[in-house]
């Protein structure tokens, strides 16, 4: 199963993600009508992507009344149908992540849905801090990279016996 | 109608009256000046009498947005400030990078013109259309990034921010307007016009999109533009890699990087502040302006030693350059910290560095009283330079003052005006016109005082296949990058795109956003007219021809050492020619021809 996947030290806080995924979902360049955020603390400079987690135990779809929020048990999203979507806003106070959203007219009920299998927003990502991956192949990349780290570790303690 | 990139309304701020309007955005010089410089400066030209004293009262000051600012073109976050410039009276456009031009498209505006003079200091807040103007007592003397945070402390969190530092407050002539508390507009002094309204700065967060006229063509051209932009050498990697700092070693390399207040053109220590050193020592992080997939913004900090410090933006090639080479300092950490505190107190670090450099030879000639430097100032003392730079930004005592105000001034107080490296007053950056024939050409002409970002020669005379001591050709060469980027300025994207792309890109991803029928022929036509009027405001306010000129030693002291060694500036091979292909004539006046060719006779 693909998933999203941030890399916060690679951002840059360029924005363009928030501009193509506001494009693909509305025609328009509108951050406010977004589903990924970057979030910009200015006095250390440091940018932090967010977006949907589409969480296993999604809380969105347990509170949701209408049954407009589901889990899709093959692609591992969580969908929204705005036909059964009453706005009552409890998906918004449910996610640990401020990540299902209001858009840009403060009525209409947004998220993430990965754009069916194939994410704006990592095409415009140039640094790479979004991907869009098989999750086996990211914890991999993450095992190795650690284990690299680990590995500089132990050859210093090998030299500091010598 | 404007079908898109445009939002279609300006804002005007009285800040005497405190009086508020929305106006509708003049369809006729939308089309035929683009956004941003040129309709700024067409704006500028019929409201101001370019005579005044840039600090009085009737000057005025627009933020403005291009049509690209707020969509997904590449690098398109720039923020234009036009005004009468405060350092040397000529037409003032400064731009920088971050968010604030496409937060204050997403509120509904085009641009801000601020009028009149505040009582007391203020802010001003644009929440989606609507505007207040707030007290900014409890900011005022607060340093730039300080005031970014607590304005949006006061606003919204998410609010993008201008501001200025106590440099502009203080009304020193080489200040600077900071966005987002870290993004520099620095030249010409704009921070010193913003002061002298009392204006604090500016918040805006809007809700609106920004309409793009046919947006499936756009969107073709603008992936087009990315695509070809990620795989320039320069944009897609080596800025990334390096920032703008990877020139200090193609520079210093051609022998064409001022040392000691440009008494040479080759600095031997240059490998100890160029971008690799940099990358290696203390860069953290890249980042990028809006939209941008070039990312050639650096964030630095100071690691250890005497310097250990904050976090910050930059340093850029130019800052590295001017802290660095011009005053003969190899200690890189000592830049750092230079930049840093010249981006909190809000002023220019070209003409902040250079001007101590100006200090450093006026000291060591004895052409000053050494009581008036409160130190020792020589060339290669990280130290002095630092103290300097400290001194400038606090304003403090006669000669930090003095310092504050560039340094034209600071030379002509001590009898020696030809010691400043500048032109029109406006010290220039980092590329010595001896080695670099072009770039004397581009200083001497640019309309707001030297500079390097009103056409960029070195990209081709360096970088490209043109010869870099040859004056065949360059005056050609000088005009079309002026048209260009004069364009490109008023479109809203930023300067470094035009590494990869030409004016075919640049007049699709505009004609597609705006729906104006504009080819590459027009747009460079719409950059010429650009150009033109800026001229035309400088005529009116008393420059001439013998204001395009640079400083006599570039002219006729040879280069020391390094490989452009023995070369001079014979900038009068280039500057007829020149007037002759821009159509001018002799006194650098547009003819009449060629105003009508350009429909703005009426400006004359
Ligand atoms: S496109 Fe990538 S680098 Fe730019 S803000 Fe989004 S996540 Fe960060
Ligand atoms: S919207 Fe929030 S709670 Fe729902 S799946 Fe996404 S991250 Fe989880």
């Amino acid at each position: 199963m693909k998933v999203l996947m941030l890399d916060q030290a690679k951002c840059t806080g360029c924005r363009a993600c928030e501009y193509a995924c506001s494009f693909e979902h509305t025609g328009k360049f509108n951050p406010l009508d977004s589903r990924i955020k970057v979030n910009e603390f200015w006095e250390d400079l440091t940018f932090v992507p967010s977006v949907c987690l589409q969480c296993e135990r999604a809380y969105c779809e347990e509170v949701c009344p209408t049954s407009a929020l589901t889990k899709n048990p093959e692609t591992g999203v969580v969908e929204l149908n705005k036909e059964k979507c009453i706005g009552c806003k409890q998906c918004i106070v449910a996610c640990p992540w401020g990540s299902i959203k209001l858009d840009h007219t403060g009525k209409e009920v947004i998220k993430c849905d990965n754009c069916g299998g194939d994410p704006a927003c990592i095409k415009v990502c140039y640094p790479g801090a979004l991907s869009y991956e098989e999750v086996e192949d990211i914890t991999n990349v993450k095992v190795q990279e650690t284990a690299t780290r680990l590995k500089e570790i132990a050859k210093d303690l090998v030299k500091g016996g010598a | 109608m404007i079908k898109g990139g445009f939002k279609g309304k300006l804002l005007r701020v009285n800040l005497t009256t405190k009086e508020v309007k929305s106006e509708a955005l003049n369809e006729e010089w939308a089309q035929k000046y683009l956004g941003g410089r040129g309709y700024g400066t067409r704006l500028l030209l019929e409201e101001i009498d370019p005579k005044i004293d840039p600090l009085s009262e009737e000057n005025k000051v627009i933020f403005a947005t291009g049509p690209l600012d707020g969509t997904l073109a590449p690098s398109s976050g720039r923020t234009m400030v036009i005004t009468k410039g405060p350092l040397n009276g000529a037409i003032a456009c400064s731009n920088a990078g971050g968010h604030f031009g496409p937060a204050l498209k997403h509120t509904g505006y085009d641009m801000i013109v601020v009028e009149g003079k505040s009582a007391e200091p203020v802010y001003i807040w644009i929440n989606k259309g609507k505007v207040e103007i707030r007290s900014a007592k409890e900011i005022w003397g607060k340093l730039a990034d300080e005031s970014d945070e607590l304005i949006r402390e006061q606003t919204h969190p998410l609010a993008e921010t201008m501001t200025i530092g106590p440099a502009g407050e203080k009304l020193s002539r080489i200040s600077s307007v900071m966005f987002n508390g870290h993004r520099a507009s620095g030249r010409t002094g704009v921070g010193a016009a913003v002061g002298s309204k009392n204006l604090k700065g500016i918040a805006v967060r809007g809700n609106e999109d920004t309409p793009v006229a046919d947006p499936e063509a756009f969107m073709k051209a603008i992936y087009k533009a990315r695509d070809i932009l990620s795989k320039d050498a320069f944009a897609g990697q080596g800025a990334a890699m390096l920032g703008t700092a990877m020139l200090v070693n193609v520079i210093n390399g051609v022998g064409a990087f001022p040392t000691n207040n440009a008494q040479d053109a080759y600095f031997p220590e240059a490998n100890k502040i160029s971008g690799e050193t940099l990358r290696e020592k203390n860069l953290i992080r890249n980042e990028g302006c809006a939209e941008c997939p070039i990312a050639c913004g650096r964030v630095t900090v100071v690691k250890s030693g005497p310097y250990k410090g904050t976090i910050g933006g930059g340093p850029e090639y130019e800052s590295v350059w001017s802290f660095g080479a011009m005053c003969g300092v190899s200690d890189l950490d000592a830049v750092i910290s230079a930049n840093h505190l010249c981006d909190k107190y809000g002023i220019d670090t070209i003409s902040m560095g250079s001007t101590v450099a100006c200090a450093m030879e006026l000291y060591e000639k004895g052409y000053m009283p050494k009581e008036d430097a409160p130190f020792e100032l020589r060339f290669g003392s990280a130290e002095a330079m630092l103290k300097a730079v400290e001194l400038a930004c606090k304003q403090e005592g006669d000669f930090g003052k003095l310092l504050a105000q560039g340094s034209y001034r600071l030379a002509e107080h001590y009898g020696h005006p030809e010691l400043s490296m500048s032109a029109k007053k406006q010290e220039f950056p980092a590329y010595d016109p001896r080695g670099i024939k072009g770039m004397g050409l581009e200083y001497a002409t640019s309309n707001r005082g030297a500079c390097h970002v009103r056409g960029y020669g070195t990209a081709v005379e360096v970088l490209g296949d043109a010869d870099q001591y040859a004056y065949e050709g360059k005056a050609a060469l000088i005009k079309t990058l002026q048209d260009l980027t004069s364009a490109l300025d008023s479109s809203g994207i930023c300067l470094f795109t035009t590494f990869g792309l030409s004016a075919n890109e640049l007049a699709e991803m505009v004609s597609t956003a705006t729906g104006f029928s504009i080819d590459a022929q027009e747009f460079m036509k719409i950059g010429e007219r650009i150009w033109n009027i800026e001229k035309l405001f400088n005529l009116k306010a008393g420059f001439t021809r013998k204001d395009d000129t640079l400083p006599p030693r570039i002219l006729n002291e040879p280069i020391k050492t390094g490989p452009s060694k023995g070369h001079v500036e014979d900038l009068g091979k280039m500057l007829d020619e020149y007037y002759q292909l821009r159509g001018w004539d002799k006194d650098s006046v547009p003819t009449d021809e060629k105003l009508k060719e350009l429909e703005v006779q009426i400006l004359k």
